[in-house]
């Protein structure tokens, strides 16, 4: 278990020093940067070459790349990520601002998935085959088919027709963004929608596997056992079957915290928020080198941290796997 | 004839017998798989309609009309008009075509790149796995979409570049996916008599493994169209993906977001059914698929 452990541990590295590499050189390829999408027209402005050159030599841009990617290793390994090459603030007061508005909608919209998609997907396999089965999964196909940005934007027009029926005052969430210790209930008025928007689509994958987990496990032969030795039905399912169908549940939990990274990345957009991934979107399209790098290597970084910690929690709840 | 040719030939008839398999639970699956079956038909009426876009729809996609623009659904215009006055239902029918264009062939370029890696990095083993396989995990460490975003960032939103970077966003998963059914597969023993013959790798990988994997393969395929409509949809949206004027479903949201907010429902509403519905199609068919062909490979 404890050689298992480091061995984990220690493979994390090489893909964080890929990803770095990989964001690191990918975004030189590009033509252009920062400097010329400030100081450069775009099509057919005047190009300030002095301006340009001056920028380049603020940024570190002229430097080889050698000495670049050396002192963005450094700034990652040393945990000093530098200053946004576009806001010229520092990077960390920069991720302070906006990582607590994505972490909180990230765990909102698992609370969501959880609450609609583990009942679901346990009913659905309870009545394998019957119409509520082919509801809860029409319901959740719905779920991934449908692109999370337009219910975003549906959930928003749905709240102005309706309040405006309803209420004769339309109404729709707050675009300022309040902390939630500030006020947590104006918190909750802007948040709980896109929480809704994308924890529904998260939902669909959850409700999916712990049916099919589920289904296993009732067809194993000592659940055929314990009902042969009159259990109750209820039992069964509780003790015997959804114990052990859970686990694997744990498994899609963790990849959606990472996934959600991303799934918020056109979510933030419909509302407007000003999280990680609105930021993300911005650093890409203004060629933001180092805020870029740092969210690539944060993501990442998420990414490789929850496959270890889902890897281990597995083998925790499950004794018959111990790796040794 | 030789040992190796009847090998050959035996090897011919199983992918006979196989074949006749798969047209026979195929046909089952229209009886029993009622959700399949739907999907399928959404398919079949989504293809029609790129097909015969030019002849179903009414009015020419691209036709700018400002004396009736932004006007609610009606009898001339049954989804209504969007701000330059062109018909929603005629981009909708036109826009099928960029949809299952961008989506099939992404689908295709990603999971049959994820096919050749999966077989080869499962029929190898070893180094060269574990290897390939920490590659693998490197690329899996990007969120798709993210990855989608930055490649379409750096090359452009060429159509091109648009359909390239959503088919590498679809090799990690797939090749993850076919390895897995790979390595199965090596360890059956006509794997070993195939190469205790002498034969190559190349002749093996082709005839003895690729026939298991065919089915892992055309589930992958089949979901993968589905995910990549909707990142072709969500790329659009952003600005990222098909430029105007060219009729796509997430092209024609972009500005229906601020329009629907004035009452103006119509231009946001349809075209995202009609993503929901082509996507929903994908997958329900694919789950389908999956149920007959590999009931043992489960996916969220």
């Amino acid at each position: 278990m404890l050689r298992h452990t480091i061995k984990r541990v220690l493979l994390m590295f090489p893909t964080l020093l890929g990803a770095a590499v990989l964001v690191f050189f990918l975004l030189r390829i590009v033509p252009g940067d920062i400097c010329e999408v400030r100081f450069g027209g775009v099509e057919g402005g005047t190009y300030d070459t002095e301006a340009v050159e001056i920028c380049r030599e603020q940024n570190d841009l002229n430097k080889p790349l050698s000495v670049q990617f050396g002192r963005f290793i450094a700034g990652v390994v040393t945990l000093d990520f530098g200053v946004s090459m576009w806001s010229k603030h520092p990077i960390v007061d920069e991720l302070g601002q906006r990582f607590p508005l994505t972490i909180q909608l990230t765990l909102m919209a698992m609370f969501v998935s959880i609450i609609i998609g583990i009942p679901l997907g346990i009913v659905a396999a309870l009545r394998q085959d019957t119409w509520l089965d082919y509801l809860v999964r029409s319901f959740s196909v719905v779920g991934i088919a449908v692109p999370s940005f337009w219910f975003g934007i549906m959930i928003i027009v749905g709240l102005l027709v309706s309040t405006h029926v309803f209420f004769d005052q339309p109404w729709m969430p707050p675009l300022e963004y309040t902390p939630f210790f500030d006020d947590p209930i104006g918190n909750l008025e802007q948040l709980i929608w896109p929480a809704l928007a994308v924890g529904y689509r998260f939902s669909a994958s959850l409700t999916r596997w712990t049916r099919s987990a589920l289904l296993e496990i009732l067809h194993e032969d000592y659940v055929r056992t314990a009902r042969a030795k009159g259990v109750l039905e209820k039992i069964v399912t509780r003790r015997h079957a959804l114990r052990n169908a859970l686990l694997p549940v744990v498994t899609i939990l963790g990849m959606e915290f990472a996934a959600l990274m991303s799934g918020l990345v056109v979510t933030e957009q419909v509302f407007n928020l000003n999280g990680i991934g609105k930021w993300f979107v911005v650093s890409i399209d203004n060629h933001d080198f180092t805020s870029t790098q740092t969210l690539v290597m944060l993501f990442a970084l998420i990414f490789v941290v929850t496959n270890f910690v889902v890897d281990m929690l597995y083998a925790w709840l499950d004794p018959r796997i111990r790796y040794l | 004839m030789s040992d190796r040719e009847s090998v050959g030939i035996s090897a011919g008839l199983v992918d006979e017998a196989r074949r006749d398999g798969v047209a026979t639970q195929l046909y089952r699956l229209a009886k029993q798989k009622k959700l399949g079956t739907f999907g399928a038909a959404i398919i079949l009426v989504m293809i029609l309609m790129a097909v015969f876009a030019d002849v179903v729809s009414p009015y020419d996609p691209l036709e700018n009309n400002y004396e009736r623009f932004l006007q609610a659904p009606s009898a001339e215009h049954w989804l209504g008009t969007d701000r330059f006055g062109r018909d929603i239902l005629s981009r909708i029918i036109h826009g099928s075509r960029t949809a299952l264009f961008i989506g099939i062939v992404s689908a295709l370029l990603g999971a049959t790149t994820g096919l050749i890696l999966g077989l080869a990095s499962g029929y190898f083993g070893g180094t060269f796995d574990l290897i390939f396989m920490r590659f693998v995990d490197l690329f899996m460490a990007f969120p798709p979409l993210i990855m989608v975003m930055a490649i379409v960032a750096t090359f452009g939103n060429e159509i091109h570049f648009v359909i390239f970077a959503i088919s590498f966003s679809i090799v990690p998963d797939s090749t993850r996916i076919i390895r897995a059914s790979a390595l199965q597969v090596r360890r059956v023993p006509y794997v070993d008599a195939a190469i205790s013959l002498g034969f190559g790798h190349v002749r093996i990988i082709l005839r003895h493994m690729l026939p298991s994997v065919m089915a892992s393969y055309l589930i992958i395929f089949t979901a993968a169209v589905g995910g990549a409509i909707l990142a072709e949809a969500a790329l659009s949206f952003l600005g990222l993906g098909v430029n105007e004027p060219i009729p796509a479903w997430g092209l024609m949201l972009q500005g229906g977001t601020e329009e629907s907010m004035t009452g103006v429902y119509w231009t946001a509403v349809f075209p995202g059914v009609a993503i929901t519905l082509a996507v929903f199609g994908f997958f329900v068919w694919g789950d389908a698929l999956r149920d007959v062909l590999d009931p043992k490979l489960r996916r969220g």
